[in-house]
């Protein structure tokens, strides 16, 4: 049995680990989790790229909520990545807080966490993270760098920034680049946890964390990853556990209710520091940036084959924005197949239930 | 390429017209694939390296599902994505009638591709002549099945009309067939084809 592969993996690779905003980390720990058994000659290798929230427990019962992996809609016996066939590889991301290096590590040079000496870290670093990940499972090439949403982002990067690494990828609900307000919306949540107290320019205790301050950052990003359209059905204007309105600042409204049971169950998994790091990382993600804002030049070198997939309430990433890739993509000749679903949920349509989106990946991944 | 073996679905009478245009190892793009059948079988027959674009959704995810690079897309807002010669055979295969712009898409059929190869159905047909003439009724046939209220067809053509608009537009007509029940008909194919399969180039 290789102790490499399996649950709850964590490896530290020592040496420096250089960082595309010209920080260095003294040393570089990942957390993953593998899934199913690389074949002889290592070809069946698919890499899961983690949501912003996300992590590495994408198809195994989640260390401190209970819950069942995140995506075993779409990972898990009789899915489109099933274990039975590929090698399944799923990593915390750089900047993560659960368990690969991130601001909530200890700085291996004086012994104190990081938290906002902690580097700031971009998109092509979490890639580059996994690239070295891959190195250590003796891994050249992978058939598939799957990801939605900031996952999507990374499997983008992959392509273009390890071209000869990747034959496959599978970009859903995402985009190439942050929007405007894609880094409004962020920033309400960074200012949210820097305006707690308890943040305390980010040097909190572990057991004394910026709770209100990450639970309202929270609620503000949980909105955008639904739809009105969605929220109206799922709660429309109905009232929790009363008849008629408190005239007071209680939780009236059942919306009211969802959200802040959302927030505060997330501060329960998750590091505020870490989520300033990453949102930081995905608003300065722009694909086409180094080639003076031509998405197409960007795309110029992949040798992979991509398919997107957008969903039609999605207004945090929306189908505009995976057209732009898709005509990139088709401008730089590179095959691209792409599907607008049809889907009331939003953004977070991507880990629901979703048939088609299933037989879509499954048809690009086996053809 | 297929395996020795293996023989592919025949295909249905005309798009077999329109394969027949398309050389071997050809670079294709068909535009209004449907599940892509048609591109399924050029890639296994004939080694064509194919893209196609389809409007609908489930469609789409139908040929993805053959391994086919498909884009949910709309010929009449997206072929100006498409670089100058991008392919070698561009596609159009009965969905000509179903465009807003028709010239438009023509004109960015044979700027995307070095040939386009387009098939509609044709309006001079005797049936829909006389559905006209004698029924007073717009015409519901064989190749054209829907009626007049639901179908997405919006700009019909006769083969007449048809070389008529690419003589205006001064387009190269490489070949020019008219078929009948799939049969290709020589006599009068404004009056007896039922379908028009050209090939087009700049």
């Amino acid at each position: 049995m290789d102790t490499r592969f399996g649950l709850d993996r964590r490896v530290t690779l020592a040496g420096d680990f250089a960082l595309a905003g010209g920080g260095v980390l003294p040393e570089l720990t990942i957390a993953y989790e593998t899934y199913g058994t690389l074949n002889a000659n290592r070809s069946n290798a698919i890499l899961v790229c983690h949501a912003l929230t996300g992590d590495q427990y994408l198809a195994s019962t989640h260390p401190i909520t209970g819950k069942p992996g995140w995506w075993t809609r779409l990972v898990g016996p009789g899915k489109p990545v099933d274990p039975e066939h590929w090698f399944v590889i799923c990593a915390n991301v750089l900047g993560g807080c659960m368990g690969s290096t991130g601001p909530s590590s200890i700085d291996p040079r004086d012994g104190r966490a990081f938290a906002m000496r902690f580097p700031v870290i971009t998109l092509s670093d979490m890639v580059a993270a996994q690239a070295r990940l891959l190195d250590h499972l003796g891994i050249d090439c992978l058939a598939a760098v799957i990801g939605g949403s900031m996952g999507g982002m990374q499997a983008l990067t992959w392509a273009v920034n390890h071209p000869a690494r990747v034959k496959k990828v599978v970009a859903i609900a995402t985009a190439a680049r942050h929007s405007a307000q894609n880094i409004a919306f962020h920033e309400v949540g960074r200012q949210a946890i820097m305006a707690d107290p308890n943040w305390a320019g980010g040097t909190y205790a572990p057991g004394k964390p910026p709770a209100a301050g990450l639970a309202v950052a929270r609620m503000a990003a949980h909105i955008t990853y639904l739809s009105e359209e969605g929220l109206t059905e799922k709660f429309g204007r109905r009232l929790q556990n009363r008849d008629t309105v408190s005239f007071g600042f209680d939780a009236d409204f059942q919306v009211e209710s969802y959200l802040r049971h959302q927030g505060l169950s997330f501060v329960e998994r998750f590091d505020a520091n870490s989520y300033l790091y990453i949102t930081r990382a995905m608003d300065y993600f722009d694909l086409a940036e180094a080639h003076d804002g031509n998405l197409a030049r960007a795309f110029a070198g992949v040798q992979a084959r991509f398919c997107l997939v957008s969903f039609t309430s999605d207004w945090l990433y929306p189908t505009a924005e995976s057209r732009r890739i898709v005509r990139a993509l088709n401008a730089a000749g590179a095959p691209v197949s792409f599907v607008e679903l049809e889907s009331p949920f939003g953004h977070d349509a991507f880990l629901l239930d979703a048939p088609e989106m299933n037989r879509v990946v499954n048809g690009f991944l086996t053809a | 390429m297929t395996p020795p073996g293996i023989t592919p679905i025949p295909l249905r009478p005309d798009l077999a017209a329109v394969a027949a245009a398309v050389p071997e190892g050809a670079r294709v793009l068909d535009i209004g694939c449907g599940d892509g059948q048609l591109l399924a079988w050029l890639r296994d027959t004939k080694g064509v390296e194919g893209r196609g674009i389809e409007l609908d959704a489930g469609d789409v995810a139908a040929a993805v599902g053959r391994g086919l690079a498909v884009v949910q897309g709309d010929a009449d807002t997206d072929l100006g994505d498409y670089a100058d010669d991008a392919f070698d055979v561009v596609i159009l295969s009965n969905t000509l009638q179903a465009m807003q712009r028709p010239a438009e898409v023509l004109a960015q059929l044979v700027r995307i591709g070095r040939s386009a190869v387009v098939s509609f159905p044709n309006f001079g047909h005797w049936r829909v002549r006389l559905s006209l003439a004698l029924g007073g009724r717009m015409p519901v046939t064989r190749s054209l099945p829907v009626s007049w209220h639901e179908t997405p067809n919006i700009h019909f053509c006769t083969i007449a009309d048809f070389e008529a608009l690419a003589d205006q537009m001064r387009l190269t007509v490489q070949s020019r067939t008219g078929l009948a029940a799939g049969q290709p008909v020589t006599l009068w194919p404004n009056l007896l084809a039922d379908t028009g399969v050209f090939v087009l180039s700049r």
